[in-house]
This record gives structure tokens, C-alpha cells and sequence, in this order.
């Protein structure tokens, strides 16, 4: 297990450097510097700002210069809000898209693989059928659909839940957020589940169990939900990007004042430094849980660590 | 049988909505960007011709919808050719040489899924203005990873295969085989991962379009659309609902025509 968390670990580090410098080279290949949409300015003033921002110094330095200081913790200043360090920046907004993924994601896991197992245990009903075309459904529509739509009826229609962030205070401003961001997770895992609930439904360790005279729920609980969770596992890192991204979109129909909203605001402002920091930020984040997911498969599943 | 039914109304509905898209804005006494500040934001109706109202210019949004869909549906189409071409090779190559450059090939895709892909995206499209061919190359270039590992799957055990076996022996070329007895093969499989791989090409360019970062105004495409109508959806709910629900549709048809068509291929998986 030990050699196996080693090599994971190991095999992270490459992935983690090529997106840096992927995104690194993507910000400083953009034609035009970040100041250049203000007034024209005298060329020496131009050549003071260049060289406080280190721009003056040849690519592979300011590669360097970006790498040591990341490995501090320093992801430099932010070309738009002055005075703010990129990290002080993602230190404000992060705390609020972590509470709106985490909670989403819970909200995904504990839906989905409920309404899987269910559709599982019922195939070829009606309420498997329901459970099945809705998921369909969830996986199609994207976020940006849903959330508005949410919106007008839950909020502005109905009036049941608050439609704005600003205003309102307490748990009851996550809540639309939340539904809206874990709608097409739980819709995914759903099948997931289904398909491979059925599947290990139909072994013979399962019939085995039956044989004993377990009952359905702790033969489900006890033998089956653990191997059924696998593919369940292994998606857990395509859905932890799906949830990054879909909060940006949250974020943005909300007025939530998270990450993903500074993404945005960033990438329309060309504040390279800020959009560049929370690609990496992201990418770091995404590496780490993806790191964490393989581990974890590996100490459920021993099969995968011989591979 | 319901397989081959759902295909056929699937594919019905999505070409009913293609041809809607092609001739409605030629029928249309209105075209998409003349402005009319004296009729904003007015509710469908029929004697002006607005059927689907205006937006906040006072534009006809029955055609810009229109508009919008054969955008999307064209955006979608490019891309998902773009990733059909790299996917194909990339796995083809892969599963058929095997080895060590397979497992190479294989863990490089392994690493790009790890990667956060759409904040790349939307990097490309500050960095380098936002050009329409961008787009269809950067979506592209994003959703080949399935069909590489796909294709990659399907030719491996096909070389394996005995049809392949008695090829060799009988002495036809390596070039010959891969394409005149592993290709038919792999048709299949390829067409239902194009057809799943244009939602999500779809869903890419509407989310950026709907972040204000993909097509330009006074083009439009549906995602551009949901975000205006979401400006306006308190006073003017349809221009929101009726792209969203449009998009949805368009969508929801693709992904049933892959599950159809997968069925329809596949007949040992049925979901």
C-alpha cells in the first residue's frame, strides 16, 4: 500500500507541473500586456511598471521567478485589484465555493446513490423508469439552464427560497445554489449506481448471501453497496471538475462573491495574474483530490495497487 | 425495438429543429439584427410577427433563436469532427501498435482528464481575442479523450481477432489491414461517441457563450441567449424559457440518440 501511495504521489508531480506551465505560457503568450487598455503612458513609466512586475526579464526567469515564489505560497500581485496579493484574494473567496462544492457533493453522493439502488432494487418498474428518465434528463440540461430556471419559479414566482445572495443571511442562500450545482451530479451517479448495483446483484457472492437467509437491505448494505461503489469512486474526479466548473456558473447567477466569480471577472479584465493563480490554484486542488480518490480506491480495491 | 424507436424519433425531432432553424429566419419578415427601441422586450405574439417576442433592442428573437441553433448545432458539429480526427488516430495508433507506446499514450490521457479543461478554455479565449474558429478547435481539442480511449479499447481486441490473424498470415500489408479490416469495425462505436460527444461540445460553447465569453454580438448562439433572457426573466420569462428550453431539448435529444444508437450497435450492453 505504501509503495503504491509513493508511486501515485510521484505520478502527480509531473501532471501538477505541466499544467502550470501550461497555463503559464498560455497567459504570457497573450498578445498585449495587462496594461496596455489604459491610456498610452510615457515609455518610461511603461518600462518602470515592466520591470516591477518583472515583465522585462526573459520567459524561463519569470518561469522561475513564478515557480519559487509559488512553492512560498506567493502567487504574486493582482494586476487589477491593486493592493491585493493574488493569494489574499483566493483566501477571501475560496471559503465560500468550498462550502457550495462540498455541500453539493454531498447532497450528489447521498441523492445518487440512494435513487441508484432504489432503481436497481425496483429494475424494470415504473419507479425505476422515473428514477432513470430523470436522470437523463439531469445529465443533459446544463447548470446554466437549471439555475435561472430555478430561479424564476422557486424565487421570483413562488417566492419560497431567496433568489439573490445579497440580503439574506443564514444556510437559506446556499440552498438553490446547492440544488442547482448537485442536480446533474446526482443524475450521473444515479446511473452509475443503477448499473453497477445490478450488476453486482447478480453474482454469486450476492446469491450466497440471499442463501443464508439474509434480508434484501442488509445483504445491500453489508455485501453489495461496497462493490458497487467502485465506478462510483472512480468517478468521483471527473466530478469534482464538473462541480469546480459548474460553480462558476453558480457563482455568477447567484452573486455569490466565490472563486469562480473572480475567475470570471478576471478572464474579462485580463488580469492575468489573478486568472492565471486560480487556474493553478484549481489545478493544484483537482490534482490533489484525484490523488486522494486513486489512494483511496487502492485501499478499498487491492486488485488496482498490483496493476 | 424501443432502441431503434427512440433513434428514429430523436433523430425526427432533432432534424425537425435543424430545418426549423435553416428556413425560419428566410420566412421571417424580421432579420436577426435590426433594432427597435420603440418595441422592447414585447411577449410572443403572432400579429407582429414576433413569435417569439423581442429582446431588450427590440430584435426579433424568433430568428435570432433560429440563428442561435443553427450556430450552436454548427459549433457543435466542427468540434465534435475536430475531436472525432484527433481521438481516432490518437487511439487508433495506440491500440494497434500496443506496448510501451500504448501505455505512454494511454497515461498522457490519463493525466489531460485530470485536467480542469474548460478554465484552459476560457484562458484561451482571453488570451487570444475570441476568434470563431477558436472555439470549434479549442472544444474540439478538449473532448477527444473518450473517443481515444475508446478506439484505443476496440482495436486492441480486434488486432487480437482471428479475421486479423489470417490477414497477416496471407500476407496483407499492416496499412491494408488497419484500414480495410480493423476500421469497418470500429465504425460503429465511433458514431455513437460523435453523437455523444456533440452535446458535450454543445454544452462547452454555451457555456462560454453564456459567461459572455463566446460568440460575438450581434451573432448569437443559444447559450448567449439563455444568459440575455436571465437579465431579463423577472418582466420577460420567455426569453429566457424559450432557448433554455430549446437547449435542453437539443441536448436531451443527442444524448438519447447515442443511448439509441449504442443499443442499436451494441446489443450485449443494452443500459
Amino acid at each position: 500500500m505504501l509503495r503504491y501511495t509513493l508511486l501515485r504521489i510521484l505520478g502527480a508531480i509531473p501532471t501538477l507541473l505541466l499544467v502550470i506551465a501550461l497555463a503559464f505560457l498560455m497567459v504570457h503568450a497573450a498578445p498585449g500586456g495587462p496594461f496596455d487598455d489604459e491610456r498610452a503612458l510615457p515609455a518610461d513609466v511603461e518600462a518602470n511598471i515592466a520591470a516591477a512586475y518583472h515583465l522585462d526579464e526573459p520567459l524561463p526567469q519569470q518561469f522561475l521567478r513564478y515557480m519559487s515564489g509559488l512553492l512560498q505560497g506567493d502567487l504574486g500581485p493582482s494586476y487589477r485589484y491593486r493592493d491585493y496579493t493574488v493569494a489574499e484574494l483566493i483566501g477571501t473567496a475560496f471559503p465560500y465555493s468550498l462550502k457550495l462544492g462540498a455541500l453539493a457533493m454531498a447532497l450528489a453522493l447521498l441523492l445518487g446513490v440512494t435513487a441508484g439502488t432504489v432503481a436497481a432494487l425496483r429494475q424494470g418498474t415504473a419507479l425505476d423508469k422515473v428514477v432513470m428518465g430523470f436522470s437523463m434528463t439531469g445529465i443533459s440540461i446544463p447548470v446554466f439552464v437549471i439555475a435561472p430556471v430555478l430561479v424564476l419559479f422557486l424565487a421570483v414566482k413562488l417566492q419560497w427560497l431567496p433568489a439573490g445572495w445579497s440580503g439574506t443571511t443564514g444556510m437559506s442562500r446556499y440552498l438553490l445554489p446547492v440544488i442547482t450545482l448537485a442536480l446533474p451530479q446526482i443524475a450521473y451517479i444515479a446511473r452509475l449506481t443503477r448499473a453497477s448495483m445490478i450488476d453486482v446483484l447478480s453474482r454469486d457472492f450476492i446469491r450466497t448471501a440471499y442463501a443464508q437467509g439474509l434480508g434484501t437491505a442488509t445483504v445491500v448494505r453489508v455485501h453489495a453497496l461496497k462493490p458497487a461503489m467502485l465506478p462510483v469512486l472512480s468517478y468521483m474526479g471527473p466530478a469534482i471538475a464538473a462541480i469546480l466548473t459548474g460553480s462558476v456558473v453558480v457563482e455568477e447567477i447567484f452573486g455569490i462573491p466565490g472563486l469562480g466569480q473572480f475567475f470570471v471577472r478576471g478572464a474579462l479584465n485580463r488580469d492575468y495574474t489573478l486568472v492565471l493563480g486560480i487556474v493553478v490554484f484549481y489545478a493544484s486542488l483537482i490534482v490533489f483530490l484525484n490523488l486522494l480518490v486513486d489512494i483511496l480506491y487502492g485501499a478499498i480495491d487491492p486488485r488496482v495497487r498490483y496493476r | 425495438m424501443s432502441g431503434n424507436r427512440s433513434i428514429r424519433v430523436t433523430a425526427g425531432i432533432l432534424l425537425a429543429v435543424a430545418i426549423a432553424a435553416l428556413v425560419g429566419p428566410w420566412i421571417s419578415p424580421h432579420d436577426y439584427a435590426t433594432t427597435n427601441l420603440e418595441n422592447t422586450l414585447s411577449a410572443p405574439a403572432l400579429s407582429n410577427m414576433h413569435l417569439f417576442g423581442t429582446d431588450d433592442l427590440g430584435r426579433d428573437l424568433f430568428v435570432r433563436t433560429m440563428l442561435g441553433i443553427r450556430v450552436t448545432l454548427l459549433v457543435a458539429i466542427v468540434a465534435s469532427l475536430v475531436s472525432l480526427v484527433i481521438g481516432v488516430t490518437y487511439g487508433a495508433i495506440a491500440g494497434f501498435v500496443g506496448g510501451r507506446l500504448d501505455a505512454a499514450m494511454m497515461r498522457f490521457v490519463d493525466t489531460l482528464y485530470a485536467l480542469p479543461f474548460i478554465f484552459f478554455v476560457i484562458l484561451l479565449m482571453v488570451a487570444f481575442e475570441r476568434n470563431f474558429l477558436l472555439i470549434f478547435v479549442a472544444i474540439g481539442a478538449i473532448n477527444w479523450l473518450d473517443m481515444a480511449r475508446i478506439v484505443r479499447g476496440q482495436t486492441l481486441s480486434l488486432r487480437e481477432r482471428e479475421f486479423v490473424e489470417a490477414a497477416r498470415l496471407t500476407g496483407v500489408s499492416t496499412l491494408r489491414i488497419v484500414f480495410r479490416h480493423i476500421a469497418p469495425n470500429l465504425v460503429g462505436i465511433v458514431v455513437v461517441y460523435v453523437t455523444l460527444t456533440i452535446p458535450q461540445a454543445i454544452l462547452v460553447e454555451s457555456f462560454l457563450s453564456f459567461l459572455g465569453l463566446g460568440i460575438q454580438e450581434p451573432q448569437t448562439s443559444l447559450g448567449a441567449l439563455v444568459d440575455a433572457g436571465v437579465k431579463h426573466m423577472e418582466g420577460a420569462s420567455w426569453s429566457l424559457l424559450i432557448p433554455a428550453t430549446l437547449l435542453a431539448l437539443i441536448l436531451l435529444c443527442f444524448n438519447f440518440l447515442g443511448d439509441g444508437l449504442r443499443d442499436f450497435f451494441d446489443a450485449r450492453h443494452p443500459s
